[in-house]
């Protein structure tokens, strides 16, 4: 299924998602990559609020910079198992949808069945990610250049749905592990 | 992380200090050109603030010309790259089944179709860049030497057969190439080493 849908995308609306659609998003999500999901953690722990908001959407991602006259540069998915460690605490918080790329660990989509959905974008796809995004605002942690957190107003931003909260994973359909002609060695 | 590979004419006099200017080169380009600086301190997590320094490879060869080759690697399919210290033994099934394992365990984390090179033989570190010098052979382009095509041929049969996909999404794409080179290793080795690129598989030359 093609559609759109607004993002945040209300906790009403997630569990109509299912693995494999294909969805363009309008509405406004926060990057976050490695070193701001650290902060978080530590601030997490601390008992602090987060400069994200509870229910937001991450989005796995470290923008280039803008060159003069635009909104932003590149702005592609980084790999998001790297965040793994840091998923089950950002889900206790109230994360319940990120956009990144590629599988999570199985204790990442244990944790997420009927909680949280993931959507995966394209990498390499970084400047029609970059033409989708409207608007761009430095939140928190500036001395992470750019793995800061930055607000992004996006419209009609490409997305597929790679774990609903039944728990279908797209990834473990095409893992590869099935068997091919000639054994690999 | 920008990588520099300059291959140096025998016959080139250079009058002054080539790191520096590949740093200087690699600073302007991501400082005036807008890239991402994405290179930081391993400990401390600190970044640069200029993507330097470069990692550079420099070799020499006949002539009298220096040639540098740019090319900024992304972590994502780096990150899934392998290197196997193989038993003799597992020959060339063992070579292949090692390529075929890399990217398949690789998945979409590298951002497929991947381009996969392969550094045979050597020691380990030689079999790493060797590996990585094969993904600037343009696609298309299959290895001089008849076994290793048929190594680059039956691996890029079975990743293709193994239906990941672009983007670990289900497909017949999962490799565009497989780039395999080799060199000269010990009587007790087989290093393997495979480097992965994704798509966006972008390098530059200048002759100087």
């Amino acid at each position: 299924m093609e559609y759109s849908l607004n993002v945040p995308v209300p906790e009403n609306e997630l569990q109509k998602l299912r693995a494999g659609d294909v969805i363009r998003l309008t509405g406004t999500v926060y990057t976050a990559r490695d070193a701001a999901h650290a902060r978080f953690a530590d601030m997490l722990g601390r008992g602090e609020p987060l400069p994200v908001p509870k229910g937001s959407c991450i989005y796995y991602a470290g923008p280039c910079p803008a060159a003069p006259g635009e909104v932003i540069g590149p702005c592609g998915p980084t790999t998001s198992k790297r965040m793994d460690a840091f998923m089950p605490a950002m889900l206790d918080y109230g994360v319940s949808q990120f956009i990144g790329k590629g599988p999570r660990a199985p204790f990442v989509y244990d944790a997420m069945r009927g909680r949280a959905v993931g959507f995966s974008a394209t990498g390499g796809a970084g400047m029609l990610y970059a033409s989708r995004i409207t608007e761009c605002e430095l939140v928190a942690f500036p001395d992470l250049g750019a793995e800061a957190v930055y607000r992004l107003c996006v419209t009609d931003f490409p997305v597929v749905v790679t774990f609903d909260l039944s728990g279908v994973d797209l990834y473990s359909v095409h893992s590869g592990k099935r068997p091919v002609s000639t054994p690999a060695g | 992380m920008a990588v520099v590979f300059a291959d140096i004419g025998r016959n080139v006099f250079i009058d002054g200090d080539l790191e520096s200017a590949v740093n200087e080169g690699v600073r302007l380009a991501y400082t005036d050109g807008y890239l991402r600086k994405s290179v930081l301190d391993p400990i401390t997590r600190v970044n640069t603030r200029d993507n330097t320094p470069a990692v550079l490879h420099v070799r020499f060869v006949p002539g009298d010309k220096l040639t540098l080759t740019a090319v900024p690697k992304g972590f994502g399919s780096e990150n899934m790259s392998r290197l196997f210290m193989l038993s003799p033994s597992a020959g060339i099934e063992g070579i292949i089944g090692g390529i075929v394992t890399t990217v398949l365990d690789a998945g979409a984390s590298a951002c497929p179709p991947v381009v996969v090179g392969v550094g045979i033989g050597g020691t380990m570190e030689q079999a790493a860049l060797l590996a990585k010098r094969q993904l600037l052979r343009p696609l298309g382009i299959s290895a001089e030497r008849g076994d290793l095509a048929d190594i680059e041929r039956e691996a890029l049969r079975r990743i293709n057969e193994s239906g990941v996909g672009p983007m670990g999404l289900g497909g017949n794409t999962t490799a565009l190439a497989v780039h395999v080179g080799a060199l000269p290793t010990h009587i007790a080795g087989l290093p393997v080493a495979v480097n992965l690129q994704c798509h966006a598989c972008r390098h530059a030359s200048e002759e100087v």
